[in-house]
């Protein structure tokens, strides 16, 4: 059995769109729900701002983890853009799949200005499980980090 | 590089002066200090004072969320002479130190966050906002009370307004109100004054028994269908006489307005009191529609108002501002089988109370059992139906008038039968409010009503009675009453039409269906959607004086609007590079506004001067989403503010 590092910290880049999960994470913080400081948000105006590109230069660098939050889908302030989002990011998150990067690494979540317990919540979720599975070592490129 | 403390709020978390010290290592970074409140008069002087002594060209400030407080930094900078958008914030408090506790943590990830703001700040460049115009005219959906008083409010400011309202008449939930709390002011008699202000006021047209089909452009330019449904009266020569509804032979509907406890016609107005006081002919009822033969409202019209080929008519108008209205209907008890509602006829909704009450409903105000038309010798009220559940249950908010709304109940009971016996089941009562508590503690100390805490688990009918079984929780024992009548005060629920509208609106709603407020405290009557504002029940649960007080608040950010001859846009939009841009067309396909076209260019490709096909922006119509740069296949797209370097850049500082 693989022996856990228990000084393990997962880097986790949050990809948050402005209206919907960043204001989720904005109330998560006002209400004072906590979760790990793995969790590094940026920014975006929608979700279908996210060029898979993004995702893949962040596992280069380093990350172990990945998430993508957008609004609910219907409720996209940009009427349709988490749809491609959604679309994209499936085929993304299976070809990463086939190259290594498990399924449980990358995530794409739905979380509402409404829903800062469930921002917390899935973040608990996504870096308890990355935490089992330990650190990312299929597509991190060393160099970056001298 | 600015680090706030925010008093212990970030301070507590973070090590200030680790931060501050860190981000002076870091590329570009000329000035770094900190401040208590930065976001205080005295932290802006500090922030232009800052700006001008080092000459800097863009600023970091590690701080709240942006969402609190860009605005406020972008003019600071502004006024230094800065352009606002070279200033980046790092959101140190709701994303760093309100969520997490060890000091070290803490500090660790502000630095980091510091360090992604700074990174992106050093590829940001100057970006200047278009303007555009505004359409003087504002659309209400929704004529209940809060639509009535937003568009009454935004009238008398001197601008059009348009209510659009779904059901033949305006005047809402309200208008089925016997009294009102706390000063039983008859409902009907403060609001039907209102509805015909609103009817004869020369800036307001009301489009009643009509639909919002389609909603398209942005704040000062909203374009947007309006479905006005065939009634089958032709408006203008209606006279409102009334012969057609005395002769239609049709009477087996059930009237919406008296809750399904009375019958009307199939052409009919839903109350002596409506407005516009034209008749709506039902073609679901309807003799005419249903066999062809009937046609007796046609004949006995004088005006020959009465047109059964009309069909649904497609209204297009413009709107600078759009005032969502669209309040609430109370949630059906019918799923709570303990109750037994629908199957006996004596367990009742308030809303069919309220009926019941009112000298105007279908027992002319007279309190009469569904199952015999006698009069009851007790009747039980049950509180918190659907409200304050578990989430397979009900609602898991408070719907916040019940408490209020049983207590009159029970008052306006006792006062014209001192006779029947009245208690109240209720887990908590609830009354912050003016004059709120007084009000309840009357329908206690001086009508008698018996108040029990506790819930009811089971009603049954039993020799012709109700027999109530519910616990007493202050005796702690299981107890029986028995009633003669039973009224659920059911939860407040949002319409089903509000969240169709939410999407069309692109206005963020909640897990409620109420519609968000776009912050919970200092913005509560604006969608996070420029220009659509929320009035009454459909932002969440509220009472009459509550509902009115908002509905005027959403006027006047209305109006903040309507009064602007220019808005200033935004600049963060996508442009193409036309060096790169191969015209393929895939950005055109994905932008969810038509921003998009495509045009022949005069291209200077490194001195060879060429023709090419190339995406163009207009930047009055893109919202700058970003659905267009992630499709360009050559990646030409790029979107301002928010470029592809820009965020590899955050990304490589988070993973440094």
């Amino acid at each position: 059995m693989q022996v856990k590092d228990q000084n393990f910290k997962p880097l986790v880049v949050s990809f948050c769109c402005n209206w919907c999960s960043y204001a989720g994470a904005d109330l998560a913080g006002s209400s004072r729900l906590e979760y790990p400081a793995e969790v590094k948000i940026i920014r975006i105006p929608c979700s279908c701002r996210v060029d898979p590109l993004f995702v893949l230069r962040a596992f280069q660098r380093g990350a172990d983890g990945v998430i993508i939050n957008g609004c609910h889908p219907g409720d996209c302030h940009y009427t349709s853009g988490n749809y491609f989002t959604r679309r994209r990011m499936t085929l993304l998150f299976s070809m990463l799949d086939y190259l290594g990067i498990e399924r449980e690494r990358t995530r794409l979540e739905w979380v509402s200005a409404a829903e800062g317990a469930r921002f917390a919540k899935v973040m608990n979720e996504f870096v308890g499980k990355l935490h089992e599975m330990g650190a990312n070592k299929r597509l991190g490129d060393i160099r970056c980090k001298e | 590089m600015l680090v706030c403390w925010c008093g212990s709020n970030i301070a507590g978390t973070v090590d200030i002066n680790t931060v501050v010290e860190a981000s002076k290592r870091e590329p570009g970074v000329v000035y770094a200090t900190d401040y208590q409140y930065m976001c205080a008069e005295g932290g802006q002087a500090m922030v232009r004072r800052a700006i001008e002594e080092h000459s800097l060209t863009g600023i970091v400030v590690s701080a709240c969320s942006p969402r609190m407080h860009e605005t406020t930094f972008r003019k600071a900078a502004a006024a230094a002479g800065l352009n606002p958008y070279m200033v980046e914030i790092a959101n140190i408090r709701e994303h760093c130190s309100w969520v997490h506790k060890d000091k070290e943590v803490g500090t660790e990830k502000a630095v980091v966050l510091m360090r992604a703001a700074i990174a992106k700040l050093n590829l940001n460049t100057p970006l200047f906002p278009g303007e555009s115009g505004v359409i003087k005219r504002a659309l209400v959906i929704g004529g209940g009370i809060a639509g009535i008083q937003t568009a009454l409010d935004i009238a008398d400011a001197g601008y059009e307004v348009d209510i659009v309202e779904k059901s033949p008449t305006i005047g809402g939930t309200m208008a089925q109100l016997d009294k009102t709390f706390p000063t039983l002011d008859c409902a009907a008699c403060i609001l039907t004054p209102k509805m015909v202000d609103a009817a004869q006021h020369d800036k307001i047209t009301l489009y009643t028994y009509s639909e919002v089909d389609e909603v398209s452009g942005f704040v000062g330019n909203f374009s947007v269908k309006i479905r006005q449904k065939a009634r089958c009266i032709n408006s203008k020569l209606c006279n409102g006489c009334g012969d057609c509804i005395e002769k239609c032979p049709a009477k087996k509907a059930k009237s919406e307005f008296d809750e399904g406890l009375a019958n009307r016609k199939a052409i009919y107005v839903p109350f002596a009191q409506a407005v516009p006081n034209v008749p709506v002919i039902d073609q679901t009822q309807c003799l005419k529609f249903k066999t062809g033969k009937c046609g007796l409202c046609e004949k006995v019209c004088l005006p020959k108002a009465i047109n059964f080929e009309q069909q649904d008519e497609i209204i297009e108008k413009e709107y600078g501002v759009i005032i969502a209205a669209t309040g609430f209907r109370p949630l059906s008890p019918e799923r709570y089988g303990e109750y037994g509602y629908g199957q006996l006829p004596d367990v009742i909704t308030s809303l069919e109370f309220e009926r019941l009450m009112n000298a105007a409903g279908p027992t002319g105000g007279a309190l009469l059992r569904r199952s015999n038309g006698e009069k009851p010798k007790s009747i039980v009220f049950i509180q918190c139906v659907g409200s304050r559940a578990e989430p397979d249950k009900g609602k898991s908010y408070c719907s916040k008038i019940c408490c209020m709304y049983t207590a009159k109940h029970a008052m306006l009971v006792r006062d014209k039968y001192p006779n029947i016996d009245v208690s109240v089941f209720y887990i908590d009562v609830r009354t912050p409010g003016k004059n709120f508590d007084e009000f309840y503690r009357r329908a206690v100390e001086q009508y008698g009503v018996n108040y029990i805490k506790g819930m009811v688990g089971k009603i049954a009918e039993e020799d012709g009675r109700l027999r109530v079984q519910g616990s007493d929780l202050i005796e702690d024992t299981q107890i029986f009453v028995d009633a003669d009548l039973v009224v659920l005060a059911t939860a407040v629920e949002a319409q089903a039409s509000a969240r169709p509208l939410g999407t069309m609106l692109t206005a963020s709603m909640d897990q409620n269906n109420f519609f968000s407020e776009s912050h919970a405290k200092l913005r509560p009557v604006e969608s996070p959607t420029a220009g659509i504002f929320l009035s009454g029940v459909c932002q969440g649960p509220k009472d009459i004086p509550e509902t009115v007080a908002q509905a005027g608040a959403a006027a006047v950010k209305a109006l903040g609007i309507l009064s602007k001859d220019k808005l200033i846009g935004n600049p963060c939009i996508a442009g193409p590079d036309e060096l790169l841009c191969n015209g393929c067309a895939s950005c055109e396909k994905v932008c969810p506004y038509g921003a998009i076209t495509y045009a022949d260019k005069e291209i200077n490709d490194h001195g060879h001067r060429t023709t090419r096909h190339v995406a163009e922006i207009n930047e009055a119509i893109c919202q700058g989403c970003g659905a267009c740069t992630v499709t360009c296949p050559s990646g030409a797209m790029d979107l301002k503010g928010f470029t592809n370097r820009q965020i590899m850049a955050e990304v490589d500082a988070i993973c440094r």
